[in-house]
């Protein structure tokens, strides 16, 4: 009997086809291909904004036109967004003309594997354009409303609290922060807008999941959260499952103010299809002893670039940022955080892990602002990164501009691979290769995911299962 | 039934380290491979796991009648019942030996079928007590930090766990103290079963003090050149492996 091992063993393969299905939508209203001010005027006309919001989109679309791509110290990929090409403005309400027969059979078996209900199948697989959570959404609405907390998406804010809304809207990120916060400015709709009053602690997270499905909007999303004195809020953006994409470009600007002694956590799970170039300014505002804490996790698109923030402005503000990235073949996750040390005796965490698989690029880009005459702040960095085969990349750019004598920063940067030994030894218990893979990536995010709410870890871990295994059934 | 080896030849690149092993371990039974450093003995234990570095250049293993390398995947002959107590067990950072067993347990039913996890840990604490081994274990990342008798410990564990046809156990004494080997070979003996055959791959005689062979085979230089007993041990013990390699002058 020939006796022969395989020397070519075959690369985990990755079926980046899962989460990249699209097909022609009929919308009844959009704003045609192509931005200029009269695209500006017809979403403000649809959407009825009061005439300072109109002054507001016409200045950041002025800004958006005088802003260079930020090509400069980002990926060149950046020239390959074609402006002229994008839709910025789809009516709501409006139903895809697909069936649920026309899904293809692998995304099927994805929410099945995903453990998505039915109903909220339909929605993300493009066939209904409305998920009929409104249920769901207004429970959530009417057991925090009791608590005075005001939740709903951005136009309805802007419509029906202005006296708030008007104070901190583009205060945190003003239009001239970059090119798509300026881009943002001009043709944002979707997005939530959350008050929460003094002292009022939200028990449960709230989820844009189910408001953003009955809306269905998230292209150029803006959320605005203000946390007001010694309330507590978290706020959980996005899911797990593959969702489908018409539009390219997403762009979204998120804006939180916690006052003092308040504190948000927002957790983000984003899982883009493999053409979407995600482009998001995140940033958030820490009074005295409040807490701004971002949690993210990035999967998927062709190009993400996304920093959150805090500036920590008052005496004892406390800023983290915990970040995952995996970049597939042919992704490239460009990713990381900025604490700005505005005042003494604050502190700031930074943990990134990023998993770069095949040819993907993951890029931790960090910027810690301590300047001199502060006293007593603290930064902690870390950045860790695990490579799966030869031809993954991974950067480090931790910028930390520390001044003066009384403060402390740290950093610890560590780069690793998922070496054959290790996954000889996971398949010599009985694991698949695919198996030991995703064991192996599992372990490497162990101690983030655990920073995850409970049902998004679990989800967070399927996602992992499937990235690594490629293949569905 | 037996773990039977014909003839095997094996390269790593263009060096030949096996040049013809034949070997025949029926269940039930215990055989003990002995040899110097470099003689071969723990490149056959990876070749019959399917290692990715190795070369099979001729020959056969057969499994109860069953070809190896008809099981191109280490796992499939992983979950056909071949276990490998390895020398230098892999550290994997974040994965609970918990969670990496039930995986591993997972991966031997059948398609659909979910381990109950209270079932699971029932049996897990069990073979855990029988190994002497704490309860926090469980939450510990898999090998990492382990001391080397924590580490072959964990070896011993894994298998109870797994339950395989044959288990081959690659230098298992090394770097383990007298009362860590006793506990060790105490966790083999009582694996010991009509069922199960064991391949006990050392450099030294004392772990067979412990395990006691019903066999043992001298390997140099990537051949069986004697087999016999286990007084055969004693003897190498008494005489050094250059009796072995000149028989003829004996």
């Amino acid at each position: 009997m020939p006796a022969t091992i395989e020397e070519d063993k075959p690369q985990i393969d990755i079926d980046r086809s899962v989460g990249d299905f699209r097909y022609d939508v009929d919308y009844t209203y959009d704003a045609g291909v192509g931005l200029n001010e009269k695209t500006i005027d017809y979403i403000c006309d649809v959407k009825k904004d009061p005439e300072w919001i109109r002054a507001f989109r016409k200045d950041g679309y002025r800004k958006f036109l005088e802003k260079p791509m930020p090509t400069h110290w980002a990926t060149k990929d950046l020239d390959n967004i074609v402006f002229e090409n994008i839709r910025y403005y789809l009516s709501q309400g409006t139903q895809p003309s697909r069936t649920w027969e026309d899904v293809p059979e692998e995304m099927k078996q994805t929410f099945e594997r995903l453990g998505i209900p039915e109903q909220e199948r339909k929605y993300l697989a493009g066939v209904e354009a409305q998920f009929d959570s409104e249920a769901a959404y207004s429970n959530i609405k009417a057991a925090v409303g009791e608590q005075g907390v005001i939740f709903v998406g951005s136009t309805e804010g802007l419509h029906n609290h202005p006296e708030i809304f008007k104070k901190w809207f583009g205060k945190v990120i003003p239009s001239s922060d970059n090119k798509f916060s300026a881009l943002n400015s001009a043709v944002f709709s979707g997005g939530s807008f959350i008050y929460v009053p003094p002292g009022v602690k939200v028990k449960h997270p709230l989820q844009a999941y189910f408001r953003i499905n009955a809306q269905n909007f998230g292209q150029f999303e803006r959320t605005l959260i203000i946390a007001d004195e010694g309330s507590e809020v978290m706020y959980m953006e996005g899911c797990t499952a593959p969702k489908f994409e018409t539009s390219t470009l997403h762009s979204a600007v998120v804006e939180l103010v916690a006052l003092k002694g308040a504190k948000i956590q927002y957790v983000t799970v984003q899982n883009w299809s493999s053409n979407v170039f995600n482009l998001v300014t995140k940033r958030g505002l820490a009074h005295e002893d409040a807490e701004i804490k971002w949690i993210d996790c990035n999967i998927g698109s062709r190009l993400t670039m996304k920093y959150p923030g805090v500036i920590m402005k008052g005496r004892g503000a406390r800023g983290e940022v915990i970040s995952i990235a995996l970049a597939n073949d042919g992704q490239h996750q460009d990713t990381g955080a900025k604490m700005i040390h505005a005042a003494d005796d604050t502190t700031s965490n930074v943990v990134s892990k990023s998993i770069s698989i095949g040819s993907g690029v993951a890029t931790y880009r960090g910027l810690v602002d301590i300047p001199p005459h502060r006293k007593g702040c603290k930064n902690n960095t870390e950045c860790d990164a695990l490579l799966i085969n030869s031809h993954s990349r991974t950067d480090t750019y931790p910028a930390i501009v520390a001044r003066g004598n009384s403060n402390a920063c740290q950093h610890e940067a560590s780069v690793s691979k998922v070496n054959t030994e290790q996954i000889f030894y996971m398949q010599q218990r009985g694991l698949t290769e695919g198996q030991a893979m995703s064991l192996a990536v599992n372990g490497f995010v162990n101690d983030l995911v655990r920073e995850f709410p409970m049902e998004y870890s679990v989800e967070l871990k399927r996602l992992i299962d499937l990235e690594m295994e490629g293949s569905v059934g | 039934m037996s773990l039977s080896i014909q003839n095997l030849t094996a390269n790593i690149g263009d060096q030949q380290i096996l040049k013809g092993v034949n070997l025949e371990v029926p269940a039930g039974e215990v055989h003990a491979i002995m040899g110097k450093n470099g003689s071969g003995k723990s490149t056959l234990a990876k070749i019959m796991a399917g290692h990715p570095d190795y070369e099979v250049t001729g020959g056969d293993v057969l499994m109860d009648g069953v070809s190896l390398f008809e099981m191109a995947e280490p796992d499939e002959r992983a979950r056909a019942g071949l276990f490998l107590a390895f020398q230098y067990p892999m550290e994997i950072p974040g994965v609970t030996i918990a969670n990496f067993l039930r995986a591993a347990v997972q991966a031997r039913l059948p398609e659909g079928e979910e381990l109950e996890a209270t079932d699971y840990y029932a049996e897990l604490y069990k073979k855990m007590d029988a190994l002497k081994i704490p309860r926090t274990f469980t939450s510990r990342s898999v090998n990492e930090g382990f001391s080397g008798g924590e580490k072959k410990r964990c070896e011993i564990l894994q298998m109870s766990m797994l339950e395989p046809k044959y288990a081959v156990l690659d230098e298992t004494d090394s770097g383990l103290d007298i009362d860590a080997l006793k506990i060790v070979s105490e966790g083999v003996n009582a694996l010991r079963s009509p069922g199960r055959g064991f391949l006990v791959i050392t450099h030294y005689q004392r772990l067979l003090d412990y395990i006691v062979p019903d066999k043992v085979h001298v390997m140099v230089d990537g051949r069986i050149v004697m087999s016999g007993d286990k007084d055969l041990a004693l003897e190498l013990e008494a005489k050094g492996y250059d009796w072995v390699t000149e028989p003829a002058l004996a």
